[in-house]
This record gives structure tokens, C-alpha cells and sequence, in this order.
């Protein structure tokens, strides 16, 4: 069998496995989207009292909360695995892993896909295509595909982030929520144009997490704004090779932290 | 009174012990509470409009809600919960006190002792080691003595009322035993309504009535207002009055519940 049909038949047990429990799955799936759904609420208030956020109106911001969004769930569904991992490290679990003749990371991301999210998504792609339907955009095959290079970019950058988080703790034996700030804050962060944002602030999420380019310039070139920023526009269409190329060095450094791996013995 | 001074101690020192936990949550939650007041600066650089709270206010607000945030009851007492669920809630009825006050006695323990690990640092973040980094303008303002104190009433108020509801919360596990529902819809209600998203005088006006209205304003907004002197120390009474009502009428109808569960309550299993 080879590792992509080994994946979907992973995912397949998992996924019947959750829709053993239907209410509780409904109920959390609702949840989840009148959670994130309530948030929007907020910026939408605060579009109405204070007009337009530094020259963006509410569908142009929608454009970026709704893309961030769904490029969120689809990632967290898909690598939730690797956020078990830490518990792994500590019951010596990993070890029965590493026995086995299939790559780890395969084996992680196809414990669980979680199926909840699919609250946030729904969330997310209704407000997308909400503000895809107020605004103004000429669109082309380019620019759609530009969306989709933007949400494939995004979901590996986010898988990317889960791996480094889980790859700490092969050196300290528990999961760091420290990279919350990174991971959720992320999100949150980018719900919002990055341009609005201090300088200092924003550099983080330019060079050293790529956030703005899985969203934020993909997303100034599919609406066709100039960029306040200064980026040229071939730049903005390329961008969203940063979250590829994120994943694979995330992806090198897990294998060094395998081989550093040296079990609690538990 | 002892024994649920008892209760209240012991919990306490369990909470204690999650010390790593809470400095990493303190990280993020700091990170939250800058995106937060960099997105509110850049609003109220757009607009020249007088606006019912100023930036200062609303920076007092978000670091506020940053620092109290465990105060919220957002969920169900687990232990209480894992009681339901096993069945050892037949313990809590033997002992020869009051159950509702027990409850409240547990969930007034439940989110203190998690309050104060993190507001205490967080306070001293907002405070003191904004304005020395260079950033006075997003600082935590230092109340006057008479705002302060006011604030410490109306944030005690703000506890009894959490309690309430969080008490509200634990009884209807006697009939859903997971509480997922009520747990859900509980978040909602609390999130949008006590001021957690945006500050509730940033709604729309004609909103404001019903906002001001609801037990949730109590939560949150209120308090905050009070601190940041959004609302002057010469309205306290009345915000006293809207949270001690709320308790009181949320404190009857879990007391109401509660005898009506205990007559139908069927312990699951041995």
C-alpha cells in the first residue's frame, strides 16, 4: 500500500470513528462555528462605528479574515496529529512509531483529522464568498488560482508551525504552548490586513513567520489594490512559495529532532 | 461557614500547581492583547468622529480583559462534571451541608485561584513594562485610589455573578450529563455579550439598551468601565445594583433547579 492510500484509509478510520458520537460531533461542530461566527460580529461593529480601517472597508477585510479562516481549519484538521505528539513523547508511545516501516510524520498526521472544524470552514467560506460577492473584483483564472496557490501556501505554512511546535518537544518532553502565540495569535493576527499593524509587528510575520504571504499579499494582488507596503506585484503572486518552502525546512528539522529522539522509557 | 472555607483552601492549593501552564498562557495572552490594541489604534486613526470610549480607555479595557480572563464562566466545574458522570455525586448529597452553597462555595475556588496567577503578572506587564519599553500610549492606566476601590467592589460582584452562572451551568449536568450544549451556548451568550469581543458602547446604539440589560454586562464590560473611568466612580451604585439583581435572580432560579433535580437525579452505576 503506498502512503497516500495509507493515509485516506488512516483518515477514514478516524473520521467514522467521530461520527460514532453524532450529537456530541453536531453540537461541537455548531459550537465551533457560532464561536467564530460571533467574532465577526465584533469586526463588523467596529466597522460601522468607525467607518473604514485605515482605507479598507469591511468586505475588503472579510477578503482576508475569511481566507485566513478556512486555510486555519483545513490545517489544523489535517495536522491535529502532531499536537498529540507531546503526550506521546512523555507516555514513550513515539517508540512504537518509530518501529514501524512508514514514515512518522506519515503516521502522525493520519491519526486524527478532525472533523469539528469544519465549523470554522463553513464560517470562513460563507464570509469569503460573502465579500467575494460585495466587492468590485475583475476576476481571471489567474486571480483564482492565485486564491487557491494562497490557501495551499497557508495550509503548509500552518502545518509547518504545528510541526515545529511539535518537534520542541523532543527536547523538552511536553508540547510548548508558547507557539500559540504563534499558531491562534497567527490567525487572529491576520484576520485583519497586516498593513494595518506597527512595523516591528509586521516584519515578524513577513520574515520570520511568513503569515502575510499566504494571505496578505496574495490577497492585495487578487483584489488589486496597491500595496501600501511597497511590494511589487510579481512578488505578490510568488509569494505563497514561502509557505512550501516553510514546510519543508519544518520538515528537515523534524528529521533532526528524530534523530536527537531518546525515549523517556515509559 | 468552616467547611466551605475548607473547600475554598484546598482548591486552591490543586490550582496552584499548574504553574508552568499559566506562564505560557501569560505569553500568548500578552501577544493577544497587542494584536488587540494595535487593531483599535488603527481604527481610531481612521476616524475623526468623537467616539463613546477614547483609545486610552479602550487600551485600559483590552489588558483588563486579558489579565481577568479566567474569571469568565465559560465552562462547567470538571470535577463536577467527572462527579456526574461516575456517579460519585451521591458523595456531595451525603455530606451535611448546603449542595448549592457547596457548588458555589467550589466554583467561587474554581476561578479565583486561576485569576490571580495570571492577573498579577499581567498587570504588572500592562502597567509598568509597556511605558518603559517605549509603548505608554497601550499601557494599563494606574487608577486613582477612589476608582481603584470602586473597581475592587464591582470585580468582587463580578466574581458572585461568574459563580452563579457557572453554578447555573453545573446543575443542568444533572439532566444533560455532558453539558455540551449548555456549554456551547454559554460561551456564545458570555463571549458576545460581556464585552469580550469588543467593548460592548462600541455596538451600535440602538443595541445598547438591550446590552446594558443583560446579566453578561456585568461580566466584563461594566467593571472595566468603571476602572478605565469610562463610567464615573458616582455611578457605582447602579452598577452594583444591575450585578447584585442578576446574582440574585441567577443564584434563585439554580437554587429552584436544583431541588427539582435532586428528585429526579439516578446515579449512574457504582
Amino acid at each position: 500500500m503506498n502512503g497516500v492510500r495509507l493515509y485516506f484509509r488512516y483518515i477514514g478510520v478516524s473520521i467514522r470513528g467521530q461520527l460514532q458520537y453524532r450529537g456530541s460531533f453536531i453540537l461541537q461542530s455548531l459550537g465551533h462555528c457560532a464561536v467564530t461566527a460571533i467574532e465577526f460580529l465584533g469586526v463588523w461593529a467596529l466597522f460601522s462605528r468607525f467607518g473604514a480601517l485605515r482605507g479598507w472597508s469591511l468586505a475588503e477585510a472579510a477578503m482576508f479574515y475569511g481566507l485566513i479562516s478556512i486555510t486555519f481549519s483545513i490545517a489544523d484538521a489535517f495536522a491535529r496529529g502532531f499536537d498529540l505528539f507531546g503526550n506521546m513523547v512523555k507516555s514513550g508511545d513515539f517508540d512504537r512509531l518509530l518501529l514501524r516501516p512508514r514514515s512518522t510524520v506519515l503516521q502522525l498526521i493520519g491519526q486524527e483529522f478532525t472533523l469539528r472544524r469544519v465549523g470554522r470552514f463553513a464560517q470562513g467560506a460563507f464570509i469569503l464568498a460573502w465579500s467575494i460577492s460585495v466587492l468590485d473584483v475583475t476576476w481571471s483564472p489567474g486571480k483564482v488560482a492565485l486564491l487557491m496557490f494562497a490557501l495551499l501556501g497557508g495550509v503548509c505554512l500552518f502545518t509547518g508551525l504545528v510541526i515545529l511546535q511539535a518537534t520542541s518537544a523532543f527536547w523538552t518532553t511536553e508540547s510548548l504552548e508558547v507557539w500559540n502565540a504563534f499558531t491562534y495569535g497567527g490567525v487572529f493576527m491576520s484576520q485583519y490586513p497586516i498593513a494595518i499593524y506597527r512595523p516591528w509587528f509586521r516584519r515578524i510575520f513577513i520574515y520570520v513567520i511568513p503569515l502575510a504571504c499566504v494571505n496578505y499579499f496574495p490577497l492585495v494582488a487578487v483584489l488589486g489594490r496597491k500595496d501600501s507596503l511597497g511590494s511589487p506585484e510579481s512578488f505578490q503572486w510568488f509569494a505563497p512559495f514561502t509557505g512550501i518552502a516553510f514546510l519543508i525546512v519544518s520538515l528537515q528539522v523534524w528529521k533532526i529532532g528524530v534523530r536527537h529522539y531518546q525515549s523517556t522509557g515509559s | 461557614m468552616k467547611p466551605y472555607i475548607a473547600i475554598l483552601t484546598a482548591r486552591f492549593r490543586t490550582m496552584l500547581q499548574y504553574r508552568a501552564a499559566a506562564v505560557a498562557g501569560l505569553w500568548t495572552q500578552v501577544f493577544f492583547g497587542l494584536v488587540l490594541i494595535m487593531i483599535y489604534e488603527a481604527f481610531y486613526a481612521s476616524s475623526d468622529l468623537p467616539q463613546p470610549m477614547t483609545f486610552a480607555e479602550v487600551a485600559s479595557y483590552v489588558w483588563l480583559g486579558q489579565a481577568l480572563l479566567a474569571l469568565l464562566p465559560w465552562n462547567v466545574d470538571t470535577e463536577v462534571r467527572a462527579m456526574v458522570r461516575s456517579g460519585a455525586v451521591a458523595y456531595e448529597l451525603c455530606r451535611p451541608l448546603d449542595l448549592y452553597n457547596l457548588w458555589f462555595m467550589r466554583a467561587v475556588a474554581w476561578r479565583t485561584a486561576p485569576t490571580i496567577l495570571r492577573a498579577v503578572p499581567m498587570t504588572a506587564l500592562a502597567m509598568f513594562v509597556l511605558p518603559w519599553i517605549g509603548l505608554e500610549e497601550w499601557r494599563l492606566q494606574i487608577p486613582s485610589l477612589t476608582t481603584g476601590m470602586a473597581f475592587a467592589v464591582a470585580i468582587v460582584c463580578t466574581l458572585l455573578l461568574s459563580c452563579a452562572l457557572t453554578t447555573l451551568m453545573n446543575i443542568t449536568l444533572l439532566w444533560t450529563v455532558s453539558a455540551d450544549g449548555a456549554t456551547v451556548m454559554l460561551t456564545v451568550l458570555v463571549t458576545l455579550f460581556s464585552g469580550m469581543v469588543i467593548p460592548l458602547p462600541l455596538f451600535p446604539d440602538w443595541a445598547q439598551p438591550i446590552l446594558m440589560a443583560l446579566p453578561f454586562a456585568g461580566l466584563v464590560d461594566l467593571p472595566y468601565r468603571i476602572y478605565s473611568g469610562n463610567i464615573p466612580t458616582s455611578e457605582l451604585p447602579r452598577v452594583l445594583a444591575h450585578q447584585i439583581f442578576w446574582t440574585a435572580t441567577l443564584v434563585f432560579i439554580g437554587r429552584w433547579l436544583l431541588v427539582r433535580g435532586m428528585r429526579r437525579i439516578v446515579v449512574q452505576g457504582g
